[in-house]
């Protein structure tokens, strides 16, 4: 599942297309030109890589057979609540991958994708460094120790609601200002 | 031009070609997947064309070594067979069997060194392991099946050759390496509308034309 651009995509694409100009058209430079997008946008869109390979003139799929050759590249933006299973070893003699599992059909998206409205993002993390915890999530900031499929649901959840009472409050807040 | 002893066979082969090819010039089988002549640096990835060469502690990839005057080189010692058997046993593993539906069916080049070695298309105590994705169909004129592709980059080299730039390429990494065309499909109709070169040097029947065959 390939998600659109969002206006903000579009402008740091611009600003990529504009500092492409500047670096020189050499094989050797794909590596560092993708880290650099990366950096800009936090992952690789596809209209990305056919810049790159307009840029450097190797075929895009060459580009794309390079940077899905290293785990330092994404293809999906990261979501607002970037959510990391850690499939470290502990985790995953704990059955780290069903806690993945469980995130997956909640979200219905797949390990290492978004949800269309960008809300949350699922990635894989090796050992996160709290084996006694395991199995172990990370969303956000917080990790989530001892998690089970059941918590999965709760957690979901819990940042649906939190969202909606922060609409509500913005609201109420833009009324009372009136 | 060198002259070699192969399996107790006097032979005689071109100056400056590999111990493989020039086996294979003179009727000498040796299981291979990955090499093409044309190849400058071949990537000895199928790991098919072991030999054992006098002076050598081990067996070494034949597509890998020049040919040399006085070389005695032995093709089927226990093992070899055994490396072969293997890494023909581990392909297979990740391979999708059928060839009742395949387009390579009796010419495959993975039928030929199984019977060759006398393994099993279906060899028993490796767990097999499939891609998702049965029929890649990104490209416009060509359909990919992954599940009886054995990676051994001949499409990409020979791509490179005809083109100077390959539409297919080594995609994703460990057992979830891929060829793909990714993105090419609008620059492949130039050139691929009107060339066979990859599905004709395809070893087995991993790349098919659309119009061709649709299913399996
Ligand atoms: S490529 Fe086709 S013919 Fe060859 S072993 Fe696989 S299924 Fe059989
Ligand atoms: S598609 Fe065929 S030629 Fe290309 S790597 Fe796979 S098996 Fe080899
Ligand atoms: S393995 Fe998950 S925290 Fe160490
Ligand atoms: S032909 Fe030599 S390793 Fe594949």
């Amino acid at each position: 599942m390939l998600l659109d651009l969002t206006a903000e995509d579009k402008h740091a694409l611009e600003n990529i297309a504009s500092k492409l100009t500047t670096l020189k058209k050499q094989r050797r430079n794909l590596i560092p030109i993708l880290q650099m997008i990366q950096k800009e946008l936090d992952y690789l869109p596809r209209e990305s890589l056919k810049m790159v390979a307009e840029h450097l003139e190797i075929p895009e799929s060459e580009v794309y057979g390079v940077a899905t050759f290293y785990n330092q590249f994404r293809f999906h933006p990261p979501g607002k609540h970037r959510i990391k299973v850690c499939l470290g070893t502990a985790c995953h003699v704990r059955a780290g991958d069903i806690i993945l599992e469980n995130f997956e059909r909640k979200l219905e998206i797949s390990e290492g994708e978004t949800t269309p409205d960008r809300e949350f993002s699922i990635e894989r993390a090796a050992c996160v460094g709290c084996c006694a915890l395991a199995p172990v999530a990370i969303i956000g900031e917080t990790v989530h120790a001892h998690m089970a499929p059941s918590k999965v649901e709760g957690l979901i959840l819990r940042i649906a609601i939190e969202k909606e009472m922060a609409e509500r409050e913005k609201q109420k807040n833009e009324s009372g200002q009136e | 031009m060198p002259k070699l002893r192969v399996d107790g066979k006097e032979i005689e082969t071109k100056q400056g070609t590999t111990l493989l090819q020039g086996c294979l010039d003179n009727d000498i089988y040796i299981p291979n997947l990955c090499f093409l002549e044309s190849m400058e640096d071949p990537s000895a990835s199928c790991r098919m064309c072991f030999v054992e060469i006098e002076g050598e502690k081990q067996p070494i990839t034949s597509c890998t070594v020049n040919v040399k005057d006085d070389m005695v080189v032995k093709t089927d010692t226990p093992a070899v067979r055994q490396l072969q058997r293997t890494a023909l046993r581990l392909l297979l593993s990740v391979h999708h069997v059928d060839c009742k539906h395949c387009p390579a069916n009796k010419k495959c080049e993975l039928q030929r060194i199984a019977k060759f070695l006398k393994v099993g298309l279906k060899p028993k105590g490796l767990e097999r392991y499939l891609q998702e994705t049965e029929i890649d169909r990104n490209h416009p004129f060509i359909n990919h099946y992954p599940n009886r592709c054995v990676l051994c980059g001949k499409c990409v080299h020979i791509c490179r050759r005809q083109h100077g730039q390959s539409v297919w390429t080594f995609a994703q990494r460990g057992f979830d390496t891929v060829i793909s065309a990714y993105g090419e499909a609008g620059a492949s109709s130039l050139t691929c509308g009107k060339c066979d070169a990859c599905v004709k040097i395809c070893p087995v029947g991993a790349l098919t034309f659309k119009d061709v065959q649709e299913d399996g």
